[in-house]
Parts: structure tokens; sequence; C-alpha cells
């Protein structure tokens, strides 16, 4: 594969720009692979990049039942941050926002990392010491985050309605300076040309319908292309973690839902930072094309109808517009959705299941994207290995088993709490 | 999405708040192994399951939906009395 550089485009200029070749191949499925990836997100994609990269296997398929990227992927807020409360939580994060600050170089792709601050506001003092907790304990495990009084939030987002009227009056927040917005299609796009120069086998239009036992253990999937046998088999299917398991008999701590985004037109430059608050639901910044991209709640009922709730739309846009009243002329251009696995303490599952041979890396809920490339690393030491990684081995299945759950909204048990 | 309440007749969802699965239902003589599967875990298909809802925002009455999770078709609701939630 040509690495993309200046040179080469230069070069591009002079021939009509003819030297372009596809970026990944599209092979047809081999009759076996020593580890089959299931979904062609970001996730499974860096997944398939780092087995080959880091553990040098040669024999891996990524298998999509669509197209890569269009999942979750290729729906996303793109919002990467690692300002968890809780330390595995922002220990993985933080492992990934260190990888997100060199993606583009290590996959000659640009990502079009952009870290251009994750503010978080605080609405009242509880808002504010939750915030200073949550900084504090990010501080203590080397993680960047900063308290912001009224007068520095004024000056660093001057639309923000900082008004004692406002509806929502903003009395500080906490910033983490590192967090900001990716390209999320480049990251897809980056991983499979990175994976697929590395020998991966991408196939798309693969819908794995089933699973191929051998007794206990899985030696196989059953796929819309025909059979294909396997060592292992890494389900990383994003919101339909619960239907893939299930095709082994697996019943998991998940339930699907929705969640939605939506874009405005293109305006000039009208906002800093991905703006998000302590005690709304809703999440602002404006991408690089200029539009203003919203985000808010996930729907809270169980659905794969990748379609959402106006109502839901409609709380986002009405906090979004109390935060920051210049945004009322805009239009909407577009709305979307996508099926989340909302797991039910709210962090991801990584890890071995019950049936031998098979792996999951699921439960991402509204807040995978950021992850893509630490969990995409730290599951490919899983299925090399058959053995956690130090930084997935909090997130395993049997943790809602022993208690051990990892609470990341500090809301309660079930996802429709949250 | 209207939900057909069998007290109040149709009305939108938005009056509706989500409870869990019937099946999820935690009994109270439950060991803590069937305790820990039943609230848990789900089928999650895709396809029908049986869900507790609540008319929270009209006459707060629980009920039993049954409801396609790709199509959103319901295809049966029945009123519950307390039984349905320990
Ligand atoms: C509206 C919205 C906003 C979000 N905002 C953010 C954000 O700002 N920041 C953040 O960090 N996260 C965010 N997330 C979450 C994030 O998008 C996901 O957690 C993440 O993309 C999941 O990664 P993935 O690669 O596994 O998912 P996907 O890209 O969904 O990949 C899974 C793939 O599996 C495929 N698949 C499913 N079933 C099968 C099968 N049987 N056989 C073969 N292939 C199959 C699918 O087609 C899909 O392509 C958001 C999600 C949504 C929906
Ligand atoms: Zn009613």
């Amino acid at each position: 594969m040509e690495r993309y550089s200046a040179l080469s485009l230069l070069r591009g200029a002079f021939n009509g720009q003819k030297h372009w070749q596809p970026a990944w191949r599209d092979p047809e499925p081999k009759s076996h692979y020593d580890i089959i990836v299931i979904g062609g997100g970001g996730h499974g994609l860096a997944t398939a990049y780092y087995l080959a990269k880091v553990h040098g296997l040669k024999n891996i398929a990524v298998l999509e039942k669509g197209y890569i990227g269009g999942g979750n992927t290729g729906r996303n807020t793109t919002i990467v941050r690692s300002n968890y409360r809780q330390a595995p939580l922002h220990n993985l994060f933080e492992f990934g926002l260190k990888m997100w600050e060199h993606l583009s170089d290590e996959l000659n792709y640009n990502v079009m990392f952009s870290p251009r601050g994750s503010l978080t506001l605080g609405h009242s003092d509880a808002d504010m010491t939750m915030l200073a907790q949550k900084g504090d304990a990010m501080r203590c495990d080397g993680i960047d985050a900063e308290l912001m009084t009224r007068d520095q939030v004024t000056k660093f987002e001057p639309l923000l309605d900082m008004s004692r009227s406002a509806r929502f009056p903003i009395e500080g927040a906490m910033i983490q300076r590192r967090g900001g917005t990716a390209r999320h299609d480049a990251v897809a796009w980056g991983y499979a040309r990175g994976a697929d120069t590395l020998g991966v086998d991408i196939i798309q239009k693969c819908e794995v319908t089933g699973f191929v036992r051998d007794g206990d253990a899985v030696v196989g999937v059953e796929t819309t292309r025909g059979r294909i046998g396997a060592g292992r088999v890494g389900i990383c299917v994003a919101g339909h973690s619960g239907h893939v398991a299930g095709l082994a008999g697996l019943k998991l701590p998940i339930e699907s839902q929705t969640l939605q985004a939506m874009v405005t037109e293109g305006v000039k430059p009208m906002l800093n930072s991905v703006i998000q608050t302590q005690s709304l639901h809703c999440y602002i910044s404006q991408s690089d094309k200029g539009g203003i991209v919203f985000g808010g709640d996930p729907d809270n009922w169980p659905s794969y109808a990748q379609r959402g709730d106006p109502m839901i739309m409609e709380r986002a846009i009405a906090q979004g517009l109390a935060l920051v009243p210049a945004l009322s002329r805009l239009r909407m251009v577009r709305t979307w959705s996508g099926v989340t696995d909302m797991s039910f303490d709210g962090s991801p599952i990584i890890g071995e299941t019950p049936v031998q041979n098979l792996y999951l890396n699921g439960g991402w809920c509204y807040g995978g994207f950021k992850a893509t490339p630490a969990s995409g690393f730290t599951y490919a030491h899983t299925l090399a290995t058959g053995k956690p990684h130090a930084l997935n081995a909090p997130f395993s299945l049997d943790r809602f088993a022993s208690g051990a759950t990892i609470d990341e909204n500090g809301s309660g048990p079930l996802p429709n709490s949250r | 999405m209207q939900i057909t309440c069998p007290h109040c007749g149709p009305r939108a969802q938005a009056e509706f708040v989500y409870e869990r699965t019937v099946d999820s239902v935690v009994p109270l003589d439950a060991t803590p192994e069937e305790a820990m599967k039943t609230l848990f875990t789900r089928n999650n298909p895709r396809g029908v399951d049986e869900e507790i809802w609540r008319h929270t925002f009209g006459c707060r009455a629980w009920m039993v939906i049954t409801r396609h999770r790709v199509t959103n078709e319901i295809t049966a609701i029945r009123a519950v009395g307390p039984e349905a939630i320990p």
C-alpha cells in the first residue's frame, strides 16, 4: 500500500491524480481463519489491526453485515475525552486518548483529531462539587482536569448565556483540554486500510447468522456468505451484542436502545469546545464543516428500529438553545439514530464468555467512539492470548454476578434508570 | 409510537415509561443466583418481547405490552395489578 504524503499528492498533481488505489481489498472469505472479528465498526477494525500489528497474527478476518463504519462509528457525535470519575473507566479512556494523539501518524491516515477541549458546565454548588471530585479523581491518576470559574468560562466560550436569569445558570465548569472530536469515518477507514495492508481480510455484506459448535466450543460461524471456520471468534457489534450473543445461547446484561443525534446547517466558527453539562442531557460541538452537532439522552426503552422519538430531540435542543441562545436561528438539516448496547452499569463488557473460544466486546452505551483505539488494542490482546489485558480486566462479563459493577453514572442497576 | 392504555385509550408514547421485561421481575423467594440472572440478563431480541410499561404521565397504571422491537408493532396490551411488580 502506497503511503499517503504531501509528496505523493504533488506527484499526483502532475499526472491527473491517477495514482490513487483502493484503500482496502474486497476478498472472498476463506474457509478458515485463526481469528474472526464480527463487526466492521471502528472497534472491530481496530481490533483486527492490533491483532496483526502487535501480535503478528496473519490469518484474521473482519465480517461486516453491511459496509464498514456504517453502524455507530458513522453515526456518533465523535466526542473524545477521558474525564470519567471511576478509575477503571478513566484509565481505559486515558490510554485511548494518548493513542488518539498519535493516531493519524500511526495509521498514515488523517483522523482529524481535534483536541479543542471538553468543557463540562456546572449549574449549581452541587454540580461544582461533583466536578471537583471528578477532576481530583482524574488528577490522582495523572489525567488533566481543570476547574474554571464563571469568569474563565465567559472568556473561553463567549456565546454561552452567562446571565443570572439564564434558564440554566452557569456557576463554573471543568475542562479537559486534551479532549475534543475526531472524524468518525476516517477512524474506520484508517484502521481498515491499516489492517488490510497487514493482511487482514475485511469482508463486507457478510452477516453472521449463527455459530458452528463442536461440543461446547465455538469453531466457526454461519454467515450469509457461507460457513467459515475459526479458532477464536470475537463479537464486536455495538448495539447488536444481545442479538449476536443470543445466537450462541447467551443472555447478556444489555438492552439495545436508540441514541439520536442531529446537525444544523454549517456556519462560521462559533463554538470553541465540546460543551457538555453536569446536570443536563445535551452536548454540543461544531463540526469542521461548520454544522452544530447536538446529542442527548438515549430513548430509554428497548429498540432496534434505528429511528428515534422526537421528544428526546426536542429536549436536547431546548437545553442547547438555553445554553447558547445564538443557536436559535439555525436550521436543523439532519437527524439520525443508532442502536446502542445499554449495559446495566453503563460500562462496557470486554472479555471471555461462558462459551469456549467466544469473546465479547460490547456494552459501550453512548460512549464507545472515544475508546476505539484502546478497545481495539486491549481486545486484540484478549483475543490473541485468551487472557484479559490489565485495562479491560475490570470489565469482565462476570462482574454482575460478583457485585463488582462499575457504575458509570452513579444511577443504579438498570439501563433505564440512567 | 402510540400506545393504547387499557384505561385511557390511545395516547402518545411520550406519556409512558418503560420499566423492564416481564421475565425480569425478581420473585421474592429467588435464590441469589436466580435473582442475579433475572435482574441482570435479558433476551433483548431483535423481535417480540413482553414489556412492563407505566402510563406515568396519565393514569399511572402499569401494563404489559407485547411489542416488536424493530417494527414497534404492538400485538397485545393488558392491564396488570400490583402482582407484576414486586
Ligand atoms: C447518536 C450517537 C452518538 C454517539 N456519540 C458518541 C460520542 O460523542 N462519543 C463517544 O465516545 N461515543 C459516542 N457514541 C457511541 C459510539 O458510537 C459507539 O459506542 C461505538 O461507535 C461502537 O463502536 P463499534 O465499532 O463497535 O460500532 P459500530 O460502528 O456500530 O460497529 C458494529 C458493526 O457490527 C456490524 N454487525 C452487527 N451485527 C452483525 C452481524 N450479525 N454480522 C456481521 N456484522 C454485524 C454492524 O453492521 C456494525 O457495522 C454515540 C453513539 C450514537 C448512536
Ligand atoms: Zn392510562
